[in-house]
């Protein structure tokens, strides 16, 4: 019941007029962010970023992660009325979503996708409550072996669970670690990989990379399809409202599958969008009505919503306790820590408990507040679409600029921030995956650190990686993630 | 708003997915080598009292690099040709990328040198206009009121600089 008192404790944190007005703020910069395609929720954090750096951390952590909440709902929106996903994990919901809107059907959708989400993040966030003190007290036992092998375990995970080429998602990697370890080593104090040159005396700043990555390199692909949005109208009303809620606990088995699938996901570094489509996936072999998948069936709304959502909350259980994010959102989240002088991790929760509580409670009330301004603001957000893209997009470009410059007053970072775009469109369009590389730019210092610590301390003895229980079977369930597409591949071979 | 194409047109490519492919692998090859060179100058062994150097880890994370990205270039290489013939982008398609790539570029090089704001101004313009054939009364309007808003949230309201050239010195700024 700790975790119970801790919450009301938090409760208590939040509930100030600031909070919550930042709060609401965070949310509708966050639906904006969510529905325009060339934003999300990553780099919309990350441009926002540096206006909070004067807040009090807890009250910038509320906002920031309002905007992710509103970005989670935002990116239906426009999956649903327009076809085209805000977010990547839209993109399932655009399947069955789009065609219920065609026949008029999307004040039901609508209705059903942000309830479903809503539902999703409530019951990820409960076990987020329960679950994390438990996570946080067991590591606050780890030392850098235990650390490292976590972190190999989170970037294998990429390689066993990615649906791309293992060669890509592993050299995608590699230059993430690469632009991490450009600048000064953290250990020595000396500079590595400068070139000589002083632009790169403080390295790559990861919200650059997460700005030119998600934000220009969007961009590039979005305009590439020369897009035109043929939207649908939204009527919504609170008839149709609670005509939809009446039907929503017949989906209750596909609710809950998509929950766990979506805490699951979010934990371990799968994500939103890939939790998103298996729940989509395994709702249509499962259904009475999987064969009408695909032609507006509101069932086919509700699984990815709910996945996709509780796979957004759930990614911040890792990100908390151990330092490690499960999604880019919440790399930047992560960042934004690191810049306010927190250290993720478990002693966060034993040091900066108000804050720990005030971010949790504000899931529960930023989910709840989020749900009923999306809902009553659908047509607003509607009307914006209609706004021509060749003024969107420049609008877009300009602010990834100014949020770039912003962030440490380097006009190179515009440059860096191009150049991270170019690769983003390359990487997109080639299959590359961004979410390991730019976890690897969040994460190659730390990693590399608790990396050369357990070495010093062994004296440069690798079996320090299976010297006890834990770290043993952390790092052997990496091996076998690492080398899990070979492992599949050959028993494909076998059979 | 660029005009939706016809789909029945039969679409140019430029380039293919396999060249492409060919291509990226050889450049993150090329950067691997690059880091595995510095790196192994600085010191990629053991250093006394520090333990791994401080090359180490850049290090080996580029020769795996190296090593993945040389399996990918082998891989597109020897692929059956019809697999390699899906296109990258087309011609089309290239134009357009290339319209918002280059300005955008044009851009962030401005800032630095006359100040962001005058920049978008030139930007969010000429971007109406060429490509989304407005005409130049529509898109003006649109070209002041975006820097001026952002000026007062960023310099008067939540002063955070952005930077500046000669015409906002000559304002005061």
């Amino acid at each position: 019941m700790d975790a119970f008192l801790s919450l009301l404790h938090g409760f208590d944190v939040l509930l100030t007029v600031p909070n919550i007005g930042y709060m609401v703020l965070g949310i509708l910069f966050g639906v904006l962010l969510g529905f325009l395609p060339g934003v999300g929720g990553a780099n919309g954090i990350a441009i926002l970023l540096p206006l909070t750096f004067s807040m009090p951390p807890t009250t910038a952590i509320i906002m920031l992660s309002a905007i992710y909440w509103g970005a989670l709902f935002g990116g239906c929106i426009s999956a649903i009325l327009f076809n085209i996903p805000g977010e990547p994990w839209s993109v399932a919901t655009t399947f069955d979503g789009h065609p219920l809107a065609k026949q008029g059907r999307a004040g039901e959708a609508l209705t059903a996708s942000l309830s479903s989400s809503f539902i999703g993040a409530l019951i990820a966030t409960i076990v987020l409550t329960f679950l994390a003190p438990i996570v946080a007290n067991f590591a606050l036992a780890f030392g850098p072996p235990e650390f490292f092998s976590v972190y190999l375990l989170t970037f294998c995970s990429f390689v066993g669970m990615g649906r791309q080429s293992p060669f890509k998602v592993i050299s995608a990697m590699m230059l993430g670690f690469a632009f991490a370890s450009v600048g000064t080593d953290e250990i020595t104090g000396g500079l590595r990989l400068t070139f000589g040159t002083e632009t790169l005396l403080t390295g790559f700043h990861f919200l650059i990379a997460v700005i030119g990555l998600f934000g220009i390199g969007e961009i590039l692909v979005t305009i590439e399809k020369g897009l035109h949005f043929e939207g649908q109208s939204a009527k919504i009303n609170p008839f149709v409202v609670w005509q939809t809620w009446k039907k929503l606990p017949q989906y209750w088995v596909t609710i809950v599958r998509g929950t766990a699938v979506g805490i699951w996901l979010g934990i371990t570094p799968g994500g939103a969008t890939p939790a998103s489509f298996m729940s989509y996936g395994l709702a249509k072999r499962f259904s009475k009505d999987g064969g009408k998948f695909g032609s507006g069936m509101l069932e086919g709304v509700v699984a990815p919503e709910t996945a996709a959502h509780a796979a957004g909350t759930s990614a911040l259980l890792p990100m908390l306790t151990l330092g490690i994010p499960g999604s880019p959102t919440a790399a930047v989240l992560l960042g934004g820590l690191l810049i306010w002088g927190l250290d993720p991790g478990p002693l966060l929760f034993v040091e900066h408990k108000d804050f720990v509580w005030g971010l949790i409670a504000s899931i529960y009330l930023g989910n709840l507040v989020g749900l009923i301004v999306v809902l009553s603001t659908v047509p607003f957000w509607a009307s914006i679409m209609k706004i021509p893209f060749a003024i969107i997009a420049p609008i877009i470009i300009v602010i990834c600029g100014i949020g770039s410059y912003t962030l440490s007053n380097a006009p190179a970072d515009l440059i860096f921030m191009v150049m991270f775009g170019v690769i983003g469109y390359l990487f997109k369009k080639l299959d590359y995956p961004l979410a390991p590389m730019v976890l690897a730019i969040v994460l190659g210092g730390r990693t590399e650190n608790s990396f050369r610590q357990a070495m010093l301390g062994s004296q440069g003895d690798l079996s320090i990686f299976w010297s006890n229980g834990l770290v043993g079977s952390i790092s052997a369930l990496s091996m076998v993630m690492l080398f899990w597409p070979a492992i599949a591949w050959l028993y494909r071979r076998l059979r | 708003m660029a005009e939706g194409h016809d789909k029945e047109v039969p679409l140019k490519g430029v380039v293919s997915n396999r060249t492409m492919n060919i291509v990226v692998s050889l450049i993150l090859m090329a950067v691997a080598a690059v880091v595995m060179i510095a790196s192994y100058r600085l010191g990629a062994g053991w250093a006394k009292d520090v333990g791994p150097d401080s090359g180490y880890f850049p290090f080996y994370v580029s020769l795996i690099m190296f090593v993945t990205s040389g399996a990918t270039l082998v891989q597109h290489l020897f692929q059956r040709r019809q697999d390699g013939e899906r296109m990258f982008i087309a011609q089309h398609e290239l134009v357009m990328v290339l319209q918002v790539l280059i300005p955008t570029l044009i851009f962030v090089v401005l800032s630095i040198y006359i100040g962001i704001y005058i920049s978008m101004a030139l930007f969010i313009g000429f971007f109406m206009m060429w490509h989304g054939h407005y005409r130049w009364y529509k898109a003006l309007p649109m070209a002041i009121a975006v820097p001026v808003v952002l000026f007062v949230v960023f310099e008067i309201w939540f002063l955070v600089p952005l930077p500046k050239g000669p015409f906002e010195a000559w304002l005061g700024y």
